[in-house]
């Protein structure tokens, strides 16, 4: 994506601790308005480069630009950002509107203008009956919403999230990302969102931005990420459960593996030409179809089921297909069962091959 | 799923009894009250005797209750007490250590806390060569520095003299040495290893997102200083502050070296009154005079005992 006016832009930027490379020449333009995740494994480097982003980490080299302005060595309260934590980092000592107006306090703002803004905050993320409260007598959800209103407040550009949902619950989460979403969609601000959780990553972003030893893997929209993985950690890493994979070769124009055998016809190169070599085969579990579905692909073949987990929506089957484990997504409410035979098929427009050398998809 | 009806269960169910005389609880609590006794006992025999008059002392039953309670020791102790050439009791003493006391234990902790702050939150380089050398030098002993820093009290307070001349031909001779001020400054300096240790370890338990927020929301070093870091800090200060009362109102090397008889701390002079070898000993009175003594570190753990244990609890718990 090209924008002539970018919001965030980060030019070349190194950062090592002592002899550790931990962000290496990363490159990164980000739209006005857009929502970029930032998603790893822990140790990638992810959240690194978004306290290089608020300025709570000397960079070892390289720029960084927040509305055109280079702000490589302000102050992170002169770059025009709000940051929300993981932790919530309130401050325990002040009440809830005390830790809003704590910010615009030091900024040296009116007083009638900084209650005017925490009620604005307040309004937006249904805190008022709160706001006279500490934060040790708030719920978890409360205290991430008041971390939230805390950047609110600021009236700033962009927004940083790292990892702000990690430490709650399953049902609160859920609930605080849809907020989250919701917000950004009222708000139209920037917003990079550091997390190592793929359904929050697929569900709020613009753009995901994948990373691995401080280096971005794919940076594309989540859709792209998931059906067209660019290399076979992205692959690995995107989608639960995660690709089935199969080692083998393409000759003329055909897959063939121990287990797997397929005409690759219907598959959509990156540069056009199918070449030969070794190759990584790899399909979703939900690519792959069952029973009376699979008899008219391009690759049929019989799986012996060795689990199979209910989920309600779904149904998730661990198989051997020639002595290798696949996982295979089959239909809610299914009457598999263990020791069965299952019929399989998959067809080769929903495949991603990788080269085995540069793990590079072909 | 199982269908609960409520019928006979058998085996153990509901709380666990527990036995109010188990042998556990009569060895724990036998054990405790011998210790009790022990730690207990001249306390009270201090206290009896300090309240008894000396015809009753020499009849040799210390243990017993005074027959004929008198406070005549301890105002003795307080206002009469001959030590060396002064006969204004303990008064003085208490006055001086008071003097001694307050000026420092604020400096050593108002310092102590703020470096310990720095070297948790704002590395530099270097820092931990820094903290290091530090916490070194808690572990030399302090008769190696005795007589050096008598050497730098003099010249220095020589020094100061020099340059308030230079400005002022009249001004008086400044002394460090010999004086309550260099007193102050020997105790704050002593005190900043092992209170930087404590206050680096407590600041470093806070978490460090708390700090990162405080930067974003743009407070610098003294706003995160005084606005986040101190209000939170409060037992942790409490511990700082009676590791120092103790240890500053106890101290008798430092005060008998670097003070002179005017200027002698109470811990001195009690020495004087309960040592001195002329004429009868008073044992009352020497009591009395000890046990006013010890009131300032006891008043201070009694007033924070809470506070101190969940200040020490803070540092080992947190983090």
């Amino acid at each position: 994506m090209t924008n002539t006016n970018p919001s965030v832009e980060i030019k070349q930027l190194d950062l090592s601790f002592g002899r550790v490379e931990v962000l290496k020449n990363l490159n990164l333009e980000i739209a006005r308005g857009e929502f970029l995740v930032l998603l790893g494994s822990s140790g990638c480097g992810k959240s690194t480069l978004l306290n290089c982003i608020a300025g709570l980490l000397d960079v070892t080299g390289g720029q960084i630009f927040i509305n055109d302005k280079n702000v490589t060595w302000a102050e992170p309260s002169d770059r025009g950002i709000g940051m929300v934590f993981q932790s919530y980092a309130l401050y325990p000592q002040m009440t809830v509107e005390g830790n809003m107006s704590f910010g615009l306090k030091n900024a040296g703002m009116a007083k009638d203008e900084i209650k005017r803004r925490v009620n604005k905050a307040a309004a937006v993320l249904q805190l008022e009956p709160l706001l006279a409260r500490k934060p040790s007598a708030l719920s978890g959800g409360q205290r991430q919403r008041v971390a939230i209103g805390r950047a609110l407040v600021r009236d700033v550009d962009v927004f940083l999230f790292d990892e702000p949902l990690s430490n709650l619950d399953a049902k609160l989460r859920t609930d605080l990302r849809v907020e989250i979403k919701r917000l950004h969609q009222q708000l139209q601000n920037t917003m990079i969102y550091v997390t190592h959780d793929q359904v929050e990553a697929m569900t709020l972003a613009d753009r995901i931005a994948i990373m691995k030893d401080g280096i971005i893997q794919q940076l594309d929209d989540p859709n792209t990420i998931y059906a067209k993985p660019r290399n076979k950690y992205v692959a690995d890493f995107i989608g639960s459960p995660a690709m089935n994979f199969f080692k083998g070769d393409i000759k003329g124009g055909s897959f063939s593996s121990p287990e797997v055998k397929i005409d690759l016809k219907g598959y959509e190169t990156v540069d056009g030409t199918m070449p030969d070599t070794n190759a990584w085969l790899g399909i979703r579990p939900e690519h792959i179809l069952s029973g009376d579905n699979a008899k008219d692909c391009s690759f049929v073949g019989e799986a012996k089921i060795e689990i199979v987990d209910p989920m309600g929506s779904d149904t998730l089957v661990w198989a051997s297909l020639a002595g290798q484990s696949i996982r295979v997504r089959a239909e809610g409410q299914s009457t598999l069962k263990v020791g069965e035979t299952l019929k399989i098929g998959f067809n080769a427009d929903k495949l991603s091959i990788f080269d085995t050398a540069t793990e590079l998809r072909v | 799923m199982a269908n609960a009806t409520a019928t006979t269960i058998e085996g153990p169910a509901g709380p666990k009894p527990k036995r109010a005389f188990s042998s556990t609880n009569i060895i724990i609590y036998s054990t405790l009250f011998v210790v009790c006794l022990y730690y207990l006992l001249p306390l009270y025999v201090m206290i009896m005797t300090s309240l008894k008059g000396m015809p009753e002392i020499r009849l040799g039953n210390i243990f017993g209750p005074p027959v004929e309670v008198t406070f005549e020791p301890w105002v003795k102790a307080w206002a009469e007490a001959c030590t060396g050439i002064n006969c204004d009791g303990l008064s003085r003493g208490f006055s001086n250590s008071i003097w001694i006391l307050v000026p420092s234990v604020f400096l050593s902790i108002a310092i102590a806390s703020v470096n310990g702050y720095a070297l948790a939150n704002w590395r530099f380089k270097g820092s931990e060569v820094f903290f290091t050398i530090l916490i070194f030098g808690a572990f030399i002993p302090y008769q190696v520095m005795i007589y050096p820093i008598v050497i730098l009290l003099r010249e220095s307070g020589d020094g100061i003299t020099n340059v308030m001349q230079f400005f002022y031909e009249d001004a008086p001779r400044f002394r460090l040495m010999g004086s309550l001020s260099g007193l102050v400054i020997v105790h704050t300096i002593f005190g900043m290893p092992i209170l930087t240790l404590l206050f680096r370890n407590y600041f470093t338990s806070v978490p460090e997102d708390l700090f990162k927020a405080a930067r974003v929301d743009g407070a610098k070093f003294w706003g995160i200083y005084f606005r986040i870091m101190l209000p939170m800090s409060l037992p942790i200060f409490v511990v700082a502050m009676i590791l120092q009362v103790t240890g500053i109102w106890n101290d008798f090397l430092f005060g008998v070296i670097y003070t002179k008889p005017e200027t002698y701390p109470m811990t001195v002079q009690l020495n004087n009154i309960v040592n001195s070898v002329q004429g009868v000993k008073e044992y009352n009175v020497n009591m009395a005079a000890t046990l006013l003594t010890g009131l300032v570190p006891l008043i201070i753990y009694f007033a924070s005992g809470k506070l101190f244990v969940r200040g020490i609890a803070a540092g080992a718990v947190k983090g």
